[in-house]
């Protein structure tokens, strides 16, 4: 069985595991200094990082290295298994994500017929890592933490899949390769020069994922679960040192993965107009094109972060049920009228 | 096919396990982990057997809502760290008799029916299209069918959560 370059399964497998562990953290690091470190401080009027590396690039890194220094502490009361496997499980859900974003005709990790169900059910184990930390953490900010945050993950995941299921509509397919190839061959009332990008046709579903994925990535206006100034700091209150890194990774690795998702099903993905869907070029060129599409759509998520102020428990709830899932369903029905009918 | 029949062996000794866990665990909540171990040991059997779709609503609808839901609800209430002294109802040898006799049907009905059969071995893989196709055309009347059943659950659930 030989796939891309005729190599052996097992040779290709682990070359895209290895490409795998150094993007991953790459891309963690990328959006932790980009967007956390230097565009709050300048949001802020600060400088933010300066010292380490140019213009502080290197912060994060020597973050790390002191978070690894650190000394690896339990809370006597705590599930010692679950309070060590809670950060394991929610890193593993944000790199199990990774696995199906495309990034060029044949640059993907697995193109899984199943794609973007796949992409929504494996974000939905972070909950469980949070659960599990909360629980096991023996604190009663650390419970209400992990509560919050599973109240507002069930109810934000319904409109996320729901929104999803609109440019599934569109693109006749799960799989994301598949939706990148219908909006690189779709026009626009017969014009193909840049494709159609479904944020044109799809522009509530692409409001509805990004107000959903926000949730998700418990950023503000939706960071009840971590809100400082009622819970102390949530679900990691207890963790420290390397497993408070994991937690830290994992989030703005999952940020990364939300906007990739969001750049393949709304942007376009990879695909460069002008460009053959299948031209080899496209698998060098097209992980540059997404990097910057992904870029964009981060940034607006850490804009909004660095914007509202914290929503209300009640309100968020009804935001969920009352707006979003109606307009979702909305969006499918009308979604679907203009498939049968067009 | 040896690789798949190594691979079967460990995820379902490691299935079995944490289901023999999950019954004699003295710890509510570490039950309800171990249960979302056996869960998932069944998506990975149902990727050994090409049914990808299946997998992955495994892990959408078990793992992801309804164990989430299952420890939402047990932290709510009462859930101590800890070991539990009386954890087994009054009741355990009338679950272990009629887990085993419905252990017991499902084995002989699966050997009755598919006893030789066996998987094609050239890598096919069930497409999600091929699923649906299916069930929206030779099996559109069971589907219409758990349809309503949902549905009527879902009402059920409403009415019972009304206060007025």
């Amino acid at each position: 069985m030989t796939g891309l370059l005729g190599l052996a399964y097992w040779a290709e497998t682990a070359i895209k595991l290895g490409v795998a562990l150094v993007v991953i953290p790459t891309a963690a690091l990328m959006l932790g200094y980009l967007f956390l470190l230097k565009m709050m401080a300048f949001m802020q009027s600060r400088l933010g990082p300066t010292d380490v590396g140019p213009y502080g690039s290197l912060q994060l890194i020597a973050d790390a290295v002191k978070f690894l220094q650190k000394e690896d502490i339990h809370p006597a009361a705590a599930d010692r298994r679950v309070f060590r496997a809670a950060p394991v499980v929610v890193l593993a859900s944000s790199f199990l994500l990774f696995v199906v974003l495309p990034t060029g005709p044949d640059a993907v990790v697995e193109n899984l017929d199943t794609g973007i169900f796949y992409a929504m059910a494996v974000s939905s184990l972070s909950v469980l890592g949070v659960l599990m930390a909360g629980w096991a953490s023996a604190n009663k900010y650390a419970l209400l933490g992990g509560l919050r945050a599973a109240g507002q993950l069930i109810a934000y995941e319904l409109p996320l899949i729901l929104a999803v299921m609109g440019v599934v509509i569109q693109a006749d397919s799960l799989n994301l390769q598949e939706i990148v190839r219908a909006q690189a061959e779709g026009e626009i009332f017969g014009f193909g020069l840049i494709g159609n990008p479904f944020i044109l046709t799809q522009f509530i579903g692409f409001l509805i994922f990004m107000i959903s994925a926000q949730a998700e990535l418990t950023q503000t206006p939706f960071d009840m679960p971590v809100a400082e100034t009622e819970l102390v700091g949530g679900f990691h209150v207890e963790y420290t040192g390397f497993r408070f890194l994991l937690f830290f990774m994992a989030e703005v690795a999952t940020a990364f993965a939300f906007s990739a998702l969001a750049t393949v099903m709304f942007l376009g993905g990879w695909w460069i107009p002008g460009f053959d869907f299948d031209a080899p070029i496209l698998n060098v060129l097209g992980p540059v094109v997404m990097l910057a599409k992904i870029l964009v759509v981060a940034f607006i998520i850490f804009w909004i972060r660095f914007t509202y102020p914290r929503l209300r428990e009640d309100q968020l709830q009804k935001f969920a049920w009352k707006v979003l899932i109606p307009l979702s369903l909305a969006n499918i029905v009308v979604t679907g009228i203009f498939k049968v009918v067009l | 096919m040896v690789a798949q029949n190594i691979a079967f062996g460990i995820i379902a000794a490691i299935t079995v396990a944490a289901a023999l866990g999950m019954v004699t665990t003295r710890n509510i909540v570490h039950a309800a982990l171990l249960l979302v171990a056996v869960l998932g040991g069944l998506a990975a059997n149902y990727v050994l057997l090409t049914a990808e779709f299946i997998a992955t609503t495994q892990v959408l609808v078990y793992i992801g809502a309804v164990m989430v839901l299952f420890l939402f609800g047990i932290m709510l209430t009462r859930a101590p760290i800890g070991r539990i002294p009386q954890m087994t109802g009054a009741t355990w040898p009338v679950a272990a008799l009629s887990a085993l006799a419905l252990g017991g049907i499902t084995v002989y009905a699966l050997i009755d029916r598919f006893g030789a059969d066996s998987l094609a071995t050239d890598n096919t893989v069930f497409r999600t299209a091929d699923v649906s196709d299916s069930v929206f055309s030779q099996y559109i009347i069971p589907f219409e069918a758990v349809s309503v059943l949902l549905l009527a659950a879902l009402i059920g659930a409403v009415v019972l959560a009304r206060r007025d």
